[in-house]
């Protein structure tokens, strides 16, 4: 190890050390186990700065955080699936003696004999492991993919397809009553006729002019061409508003960091 | 919190200190940026995080704040919880983890707080294993503390966590108590009385899913919502899936919160009607703040990179 790097290590656990000490000091007032709570908040603190710390540059605290949460999330989910799948919703159909074992309680009415295929799937999706039977585990996976795709075909049918073509199915005029009536009542409020009416042909348009873009088997020229253009400009400011959002989303990540270390750690904001 | 006006940034007499400072080093930097553009000099990646950072980082500090106004898409959510007759029955959905928590947790809490305010029952659920945890920490500091009056098992219950992802709404839509023999406490549904008449889904008020991932408030919508006789669903998500929601409204969602200015819309409506909440967090509100300052300072951004790029003559450059 370079001696700059032993240094920078040094400093790094000084300003540690000296985080806790002060951050315990802080806490011992109204915390009873205040150590450990001073500890975890600097900790996290610590693990918060040094995912930040890649925006610098890449380095070994952004890689020690980033390891630690990649392992820490592979252990917590393995338990997690053994303990709330297995234990949980298997366990206490199938067998009252592990139902006890396991101190959950035992649902003899809810006993199928179906219960015991996920079993046998489960245990085959393991011969992955297995180089030489490793084959055996599409079987299960095929199952997987298959019932997936049954259950989902009849969801998505309806709430994206069927449902969402009725949505689109506005009246582009909306309680009409003639041009003069329309330019007399003219008003831009949220709901009223105008604002209504523009957001009803929004919807129309972009509908129409975005399934001409993706339609392939006529070139795209002429008025079928200029529709298809309108389209990708619809598809462009969608994409916009999307990646709009994205920011939003992600600063509020930002923020919700940044308050815990000037909360939290650093206590200058109450 | 201080609210931001302009006006009176420059008043004699009334200005405001940190609001100007902040600006003041804010906008001499990005006046500096501009130049150095304009001159076609590079940018170093890091100077924009230095200044997303100080754009974040002022709000928080000084606590500067802006005023929402809710939109008709909020409206829908607060108005249906508020028209509703009391001790209506509305489920709660908590799918989400730490990491999507400060989108998310605000809008939870402001319509838990509007919810017992009008003295309906909750029914909490999770999706997420992460949800759990985040579900009993809303549970135990808000209600106690807010609404002690209110009773686990009459006025609300928490169901926990159920593995099964979608398969659970499968079968919730239909029967509740087969996914959900006991409550996150281990007493029997038989027992409870907010689950007197409730078979399935179908018997609930509403379905309020928060969240931003999968399964989430779209597998709420698809699986329990859009069901034959489903509950209406209203959904509060984060703002990366927002865009994906707005096709359900109306006719499939209620309304949406997304992201966290549906969530300071709705800490806002929340707080016009029920002044008795004034003096509870609002993080929604709050952080609106820090957004609006990193979005002016990454519009500039986007500004002066284009200047840089057609006064620096680089649009003329062939492209492959």
């Amino acid at each position: 190890m370079k001696r700059s790097s032993l240094l920078v290590l040094a400093v790094v656990v000084i300003l540690f050390a000296i985080s806790w000490i002060l951050k315990a000091n802080q806490l011992s007032a109204t915390e009873e186990n205040y150590i450990l709570e001073a500890f975890l908040i600097t900790f996290a603190a610590f693990l918060t700065l040094s995912v930040l710390s890649f925006l610098y540059k890449d380095n070994p605290f952004y890689k020690f955080a980033e390891h630690l949460f990649v392992g820490v999330s592979a252990a917590f989910w393995m338990c997690l699936g053994f303990w709330s799948t297995l234990v949980k919703n298997l366990i206490p159909r199938l067998s009252e003696g592990l139902s006890e074992f396991f101190n959950e309680p035992y649902m003899p009415g809810d006993y199928n004999f179906f219960f015991w295929i996920p079993v046998i799937l489960g245990i085959l999706l393991l011969m992955r492991l297995s180089k030489e039977h490793g084959w055996i585990a599409r079987w299960p996976l095929a199952f997987i993919v298959g019932t997936t795709a049954g259950l989902n075909f009849v969801r998505y049918l309806r709430s994206d397809f069927i449902e969402q073509i009725s949505a689109t199915f506005v009246p582009l005029l909306i309680e009409w009553q003639g041009v003069g009536h329309f330019f007399s009542n003219f008003n831009l409020a949220i709901d009223g006729q105008f604002v209504m009416m523009l957001s009803n042909w929004v919807i129309f348009v972009g509908v129409m002019c975005g399934l001409i873009y993706f339609f392939f088997s006529k070139e795209h020229t002429g008025v079928f061409g200029t529709a298809s253009r309108v389209g990708i400009w619809i598809l462009m400011i969608t994409f916009g508003a999307s990646f709009g959002y994205t920011v939003m989303g992600r600063i509020s990540l930002l923020v919700g960091r940044l308050t815990f270390l000037f909360k939290d750690w650093l206590g200058l904001i109450s | 919190m201080i609210p931001f006006e302009p006006i009176r940034l420059f008043a004699f007499g009334g200005f405001n200190v940190p609001i100007v400072i902040s600006l003041l080093i804010i906008g001499g930097g990005m006046l500096w940026l501009l130049i150095r553009s304009l001159k076609a000099k590079e940018v170093d990646r890091r100077i924009v995080f230095v200044f997303i950072f100080a754009a974040v980082s002022a709000p928080l500090l000084f606590e500067i704040t802006f005023d929402e106004t809710a939109t008709p898409i909020v409206k829908g959510v607060f108005e249906k919880i508020e028209n509703m007759p009391e001790r209506s029955r509305i489920v709660i959905a908590f799918d989400f983890d730490p990491a999507m928590a400060p989108e998310v947790q605000p809008m939870a809490n402001a319509v838990i707080r509007h919810a017992l305010a009008k003295n309906h029952r909750l029914i909490f659920i999770s999706l997420w294993a992460t949800g759990q945890a985040l579900m009993d920490k809303t549970i135990s500091e808000i209600i106690p503390a807010e609404f002690p009056q209110k009773q686990d098992g009459i006025d609300y219950v928490s169901l926990g966590y159920k593995a099964g992802n979608e398969g659970v709404l499968n079968v919730i839509v239909s029967n509740v108590k087969k996914m959900f023999p006991t409550d996150v406490n281990g007493v029997p549904l038989t027992d409870i009385a907010i689950f007197n008449g409730v078979r399935s889904m179908k018997d609930v008020d509403m379905v309020m899913a928060v969240g931003g991932g999968k399964p989430g408030p779209k597998e709420w919508v698809l699986f329990v919502g859009d069901a034959p006789g489903g509950p209406p669903v209203a959904v509060g998500v984060a703002a990366v899936v927002a865009p994906q929601m707005y096709p359900y409204y109306p006719k499939q969602v209620l309304g949406i919160l997304g992201g966290i200015k549906g969530a300071a819309e709705y800490e806002s409506e929340l707080l016009h009607n029920y002044p008795r909440f004034a003096e509870q967090d609002t993080p929604g509100l709050r952080m609106m703040g820090p957004q609006t300052l990193a979005h002016v300072v990454i519009m500039a951004f986007i500004i002066f990179g284009n200047l840089a790029f057609f006064i620096g003559g680089r649009h003329k450059e062939k492209r492959l």
